[in-house]
C-alpha cells in the first residue's frame, strides 16, 4: 500500500563531542561552541522510514522538524537520503517550549499535513534526553504507538509489524495503522547520502535562511524543489497560549554541572562478592538507587 | 565525524586548479543539461560545488563504514562457494554503502544515470577509498571500466551495460593466462564465431583477474585462428547473466585480501564483441590499461595517505627516552619524506587525471556529434600526448611512493609495528602488489623510455620552469633548474653509449630524475599558490630529489657498457 510518511527529527547541539566550551559558567549548554547535527536518534528514524518507502512502491516519506530557520539543514539531510519533502517549523513563538508544547506544534502540524498513515521519531534527543515527545504526538492525535523499534519488519494489511528493544532482549508486535513509532538508537544506521540528490538539493533552502544578496536566487523560479516549506503557529492555525514559553509548564529550577572524572579505575571480577561490593558503593554513592 | 576528504585539505586545493575550467567547460558541454537533469550544474562554479559534496559523500563512507569494516575484510577475504566467488560479509556492507550513496557510474554520462564527473574527480574518489581500504578500491574502482565500453562499444552496448555499472553492479578485466602476463600478446583464450546462435563463444582459462565473478567483464581473447600475436586478438563483453563462465581458484595473496583474484574457466560463454575484431590489444586493452593505472596511481596515494598518518599518530603519542619519538631527527626526516611524497604524488596524480580528462573530453565532443575546430584538434592532440607522457611516470612512482611510505610506517612503529594488531603491516602487505599489477614498475620504465629519450620529459620540465614561482621559492626553483641541467646532461651521457643494453639498463635512473623532477617542480608551484599547505614538503622533496637526481647522475656519469657483465649473471650462467 502507498504510505504518507512523516519523520519527526529535531536538530540538537552535537552533545557526544564536548569540548571544554562546551558548558557555560552559569551552566547551561553553550550552543555556539557545539556543532549542530542531526539529533541521531531521529537518523535511525529516517531509515526505517525510507525502507518502508522502498518495501511500499507509492509511497513518501515528508521531514518534519522544528527550530530556528537554520534547522532547515535538517531537512536538507532528509532529502539527501531519499526524503521526498519537508516542512520547518519556525517562529518566535514556538522558541522556548518543553516537550508539552513541542508535542503540541509536532501534532497540529501533522494534522494540517493530513492523512498520514506513518510518524516515525527517535527514541529521545541527546539535548534533553526526555523520549516523551513521540508518545506525547501519539497521544494528542489519538495515534497507536511503539516505542523502542528496532525495525519496522513490514506493513500489510494496515497493520505494521515491529521488533522493538526491551530489557534482556527484543519483542514483535503489531500495531494497526495509523500509528507512530519510535525508534532506538540500536537500530539500524542511516545509509548515506546520496549523490545524485546532493546534487539536486544543496540549494534548497527555507525562504527564511536566505541571505539578502543570495548567490542563488536566480535557480529558485527554475527548480522549484529548491524552496522548502516554513510554517509559522498562524501557518498550522496554532493556539499561541499552547506553543512555545507561553505553552511550557516545565520550568527550569536550577542546572548543576556534574563532571564525572576517571582518575582511577578498579578492576573486578564476576564473582558473586565483587557484584554485591560494586552494587553497594554505587548505592551509597547514590549512581543507582 | 571523521572525513577521508574534508580531513585532508590537500585534496581540495586541486580543484581551483585553472585547467578545472577547461575540463567542467568541457565535460559539461556548456552546461547544457541542467534543463533536462536535475542534479546537473548550471554553471563552473555549481559543478565544483558537486564535486565537492560527492567527494564529501565518498570522504563520508570511507572513514565511517569502508575503514571501520577494513581490518576484518583482510581477515575474512573472500571465498569460494560451488564455482561462485563469495565476497567478504563486510565488502558486501561496503558495496552496499556505497550503492546506496549513488557513487557508481561516477564518470558515466547522465543519460545513462551516471555522475558526469572527470577523471580527475574519480581519482580523488579513489584515493579517498583506497585510504580507507585498499582491497575495497580495487572492486569500486573497476567501475572505470565502463570509460572502455563507453568509448568502444556501440550505442545498444552502452545502453544495455553502462546503467547497470551506474546502478553498482561490478566490472572487471579480464586479461591475465598463465602464460600471458606482462607480455599480453600471447593471450590464448578462444573466441570462436557460433553460426546457429549468432554469437560468439569463449573457451580457455583466465588467471589473476581481480574482482573476477563481476556483473560485466572485459574479456582479451584470440578471435583470429591461427594468429600467434597481438593483432588476432579482440575484445569482448561477458555477462555474467549468460553464464559459461566459472571461478575455479580464488588465490591466497600476501595483501589486498579482500580483493577476489580468481582463476576463471571459460565453457562454451557466450559474449558479445566491443568495437572491431583484432583491435583488442593494440586499441582498446591499451586505453584500459592507461586508465588502469590511473587507477593505481589513485590507490597508491591512498595508501601514502593512510600510512603517513598513522606514522604520524604513533610518533606523536609514542614516548622514548624522556620525549615523544616525532622530536627524534631520524623519526621526524622519515616522516616528512613520506609527506612529502605523499604530496608529490598526488599533485602528479591530479595533474594527470587532468591531461586525460581534456583530451578525452575533447574526443567526446566529437563522439556526440560536435566537430573539433583546428584549434581544438591542436588541443586535444596536446593533452593526450601529455597523458601518455605521465601515465607511465604517475603509475610506477605513486606505487614505489606506497610502498616506501608502508615502511617507513612500520619503522616508525618499531617494534609494534610487526604486531599483526597494527594496521601499518597491512598497508605494507597490501602495498606490495601497486608496483607490480597493471605494468610492473620496469614496465613503466619502457613505456617512459621514448619520453626520456626523445626530449619529451625534458620539454615539459623547461616548460614548468617558465611558470612564475613564490618569490620566497626562487632558490629552490634554481636548485631544481640545475637539476634538470644535470638531468639533460646525463641523457646525453647514455645516449652518447650508442647501446641499446646499457640504455635499457640506464632507463630507470633516467625515469627516477625525470619524475623527481617533475614533482618538485610540481610541489613548488603547488606551495607558491597554498604555502600553508605545501611549503614544507616542496622543501624536503626538492632536497630529496637534488639527493637522488646528482647520485643517478653520478652513477650514468661513471658508467661503461662493460660493467653490464658484471651484472649479468643469468647469461654467464647460461
Amino acid at each position: 500500500m502507498k504510505l504518507k510518511i512523516v519523520v519527526l527529527a529535531k536538530q540538537v547541539p552535537d552533545t557526544r563531542n564536548v569540548g571544554k566550551d562546551a558548558m557555560t559558567p552559569e551552566g547551561t549548554v553553550n550552543r555556539a561552541a557545539l556543532p549542530a547535527i542531526f539529533n541521531p536518534d531521529d537518523l535511525n528514524a529516517l531509515e526505517q522510514a525510507l525502507r518502508l518507502k522502498e518495501q511500499n512502491p507509492g509511497s513518501t516519506v515528508g521531514v518534519l522538524t522544528m527550530g530556528p530557520p537554520r534547522a532547515g539543514e535538517i531537512i536538507r539531510q532528509g532529502l539527501y537520503r531519499g526524503a521526498d519533502t519537508g516542512w520547518l517549523l519556525t517562529d518566535r513563538l514556538f522558541a522556548g517550549a518543553d516537550t508539552l508544547a513541542t508535542s503540541y506544534a509536532l501534532a497540529t502540524a501533522i494534522r494540517k499535513i493530513g492523512d498520514v498513515d506513518v510518524v516515525i521519531g527517535g527514541r529521545q534527543a541527546i539535548d534533553g534526553d526526555t523520549a516523551q515527545v513521540g508518545p506525547q504526538v501519539a497521544q494528542k492525535l489519538g495515534l497507536n504507538q511503539v516505542t523502542y523499534a528496532e525495525e519496522i519488519l513490514g506493513i500489510s494489511g494496515g497493520k505494521a509489524t515491529i521488533r522493538r528493544h526491551i530489557d534482556g532482549g527484543t519483542e514483535t508486535v503489531e500495531a494497526p495503522l495509523p500509528l507512530l513509532v519510535t525508534v532506538n538508537g540500536s537500530a539500524a544506521p542511516c545509509r548515506p547520502q546520496h549523490a545524485k540528490l546532493v546534487m539536486k538539493y544543496k540549494y534548497a533552502t527555507c525562504p527564511l535562511e536566505r541571505p539578502a544578496e543570495d548567490p542563488h536566487a536566480g535557480l529558485y523560479a527554475q527548480r522549484p524543489y529548491l524552496t522548502l516549506t516554513q510554517w509559522s503557529v498562524a501557518d498550522i492555525d496554532g493556539d499561541t497560549a499552547q506553543c512555545g514559553l507561553a505553552g511550557s509548564p516545565t520550568k527550569v529550577k536550577s542546572v548543576v554541572n556534574i563532571a564525572f572524572q576517571a582518575k582511577e579505575s578498579k578492576t573486578l571480577s564476576a564473582s558473586d562478592a565483587d557484584v554485591e561490593g560494586l552494587i553497594k558503593e554505587l548505592l551509597a554513592e547514590k549512581i543507582i538507587g | 565525524m571523521a572525513n577521508y576528504y574534508t580531513d585532508h585539505p590537500e585534496i581540495a586545493f586541486y580543484l581551483q586548479d585553472p585547467l578545472m575550467r577547461r575540463i567542467t567547460e568541457l565535460r559539461e558541454k556548456g552546461f547544457t543539461e541542467s534543463k533536462e537533469f536535475d542534479y546537473a550544474p548550471v554553471n563552473h562554479e555549481d559543478c565544483i560545488e558537486n564535486y565537492k559534496r560527492v567527494l564529501e559523500i565518498v570522504g563520508d563512507v570511507a572513514a565511517n563504514i569502508i575503514e571501520p569494516n577494513s581490518e576484518s575484510v583482510d581477515l575474512e577475504g573472500p571465498h569460494l562457494e560451488n564455482g561462485r566467488m563469495k565476497y567478504a560479509s563486510k565488502t558486501v556492507e561496503n558495496l552496499e554503502a556505497t550503492r546506496k550513496a549513488g557513487l557508481w557510474g561516477i564518470t558515466m554520462p547522465r543519460r545513462y544515470g551516471g555522475l558526469n564527473c572527470p577523471n580527475v574527480i574519480f581519482s580523488m574518489a579513489s584515493e579517498i577509498v583506497s585510504a580507507a581500504d585498499a582491497s575495497f578500491q580495487n572492486i569500486w574502482s573497476l567501475q572505470s571500466c565502463a570509460d572502455t565500453l563507453y568509448e568502444f562499444g556501440n550505442d545498444d552496448q552502452r545502453e544495455r551495460f553502462i546503467p547497470r555499472i551506474c546502478a553498482g553492479e561490478t566490472m572487471s578485466m579480464d586479461l591475465t593466462e598463465p602464460d600471458a602476463g606482462s607480455d599480453l600478446q600471447r593471450v590464448m583464450l578462444k573466441a570462436s564465431w557460433d553460426e546457429k546462435e549468432n554469437c560468439w563463444r569463449l573457451n580457455g582459462v583466465k588467471r589473476f583477474i581481480t574482482n573476477g565473478d563481476s556483473d560485466v567483464h572485459l574479456v582479451l581473447a584470440r578471435s583470429e585462428e591461427g594468429t600467434r600475436d597481438g593483432r588476432g586478438l579482440s575484445m569482448f563483453i561477458y555477462d555474467k547473466r549468460q553464464g559459461g563462465v566459472n571461478v575455479r581458484h580464488i588465490e591466497h595473496k600476501l595483501g589486498i585480501h579482500g580483493s577476489p583474484t580468481c582463476e576463471l574457466t571459460y565453457k562454451d560463454a557466450k559474449a558479445e564483441l566491443c568495437g572491431s575484431t583484432r583491435l583488442g590489444l593494440i586499441k582498446y586493452v591499451m586505453a584500459l590499461m592507461n586508465g588502469a593505472r590511473l587507477g593505481i596511481g589513485a590507490q597508491s596515494t591512498g595508501l601514502s595517505q593512510e600510512a603517513y598518518n598513522e606514522a604520524r599518530k604513533y610518533a606523536a603519542v609514542r614516548a622514548q627516552f624522556g620525549q615523544t619519538i616525532e622530536h627524534f631527527p631520524g623519526v621526524y626526516d622519515m616522516l616528512s619524506r613520506m609527506k612529502a611524497k605523499l604530496d608529490a604524488s598526488r599533485s602528479l596524480l591530479y595533474k594527470t587525471a587532468s591531461y586525460v580528462d581534456v583530451y578525452k573530453s575533447l574526443e567526446d565532443v566529437e563522439r556526440c556529434g560536435s566537430k573539433l575546430t583546428p584549434e581544438q584538434r591542436q588541443e586535444c592532440k596536446k593533452y593526450n600526448r601529455l597523458a601518455d607522457a605521465f601515465t607511465p611516470i604517475c603509475k610506477g612512482m605513486t606505487s614505489e611512493y606506497a610502498n616506501q611510505n608502508a615502511y617507513d610506517a612500520v619503522s616508525v612503529h618499531g617494534g609494534s609495528g610487526f604486531i599483526m594488531e597494527y594496521k601499518c603491516q597491512r598497508l605494507m602487505r597490501d602495498a606490495r602488489i601497486f608496483s607490480i599489477y597493471e605494468g610492473t614498475t620496469q614496465l613503466q620504465v619502457v613505456a617512459a623510455a621514448r619520453y626520456i629519450f626523445n626530449g619529451t620529459y625534458l620539454g615539459i620540465i623547461r616548460e614548468m620552469l617558465e611558470e612564475t614561482f613564490a618569490p620566497e621559492f626562487a632558490a629552490l626553483k634554481e636548485k631544481v633548474s640545475a637539476l634538470a641541467d644535470t638531468y639533460e646532461k646525463s641523457i646525453e651521457a647514455v645516449k652518447a653509449l650508442d647501446n641499446q643494453e646499457a640504455q635499457d639498463f640506464l632507463a630507470r635512473r633516467l625515469y627516477d630524475m625525470t619524475g623527481e623532477i617533475i614533482m618538485s617542480l610540481l610541489l613548488l608551484h603547488d606551495a607558491s599558490l597554498a604555502p600553508e599547505l605545501f611549503a614544507d614538503s616542496a622543501r624536503v622533496y626538492s632536497l630529496m630529489a637534488e639527493e637522488n637526481v646528482i647520485g643517478k647522475a653520478a652513477y650514468i656519469e661513471h658508467f661503461s657498457p662493460e660493467n653490464l657483465s658484471a651484472f649479468q649473471t643469468v647469461k654467464k650462467e647460461a
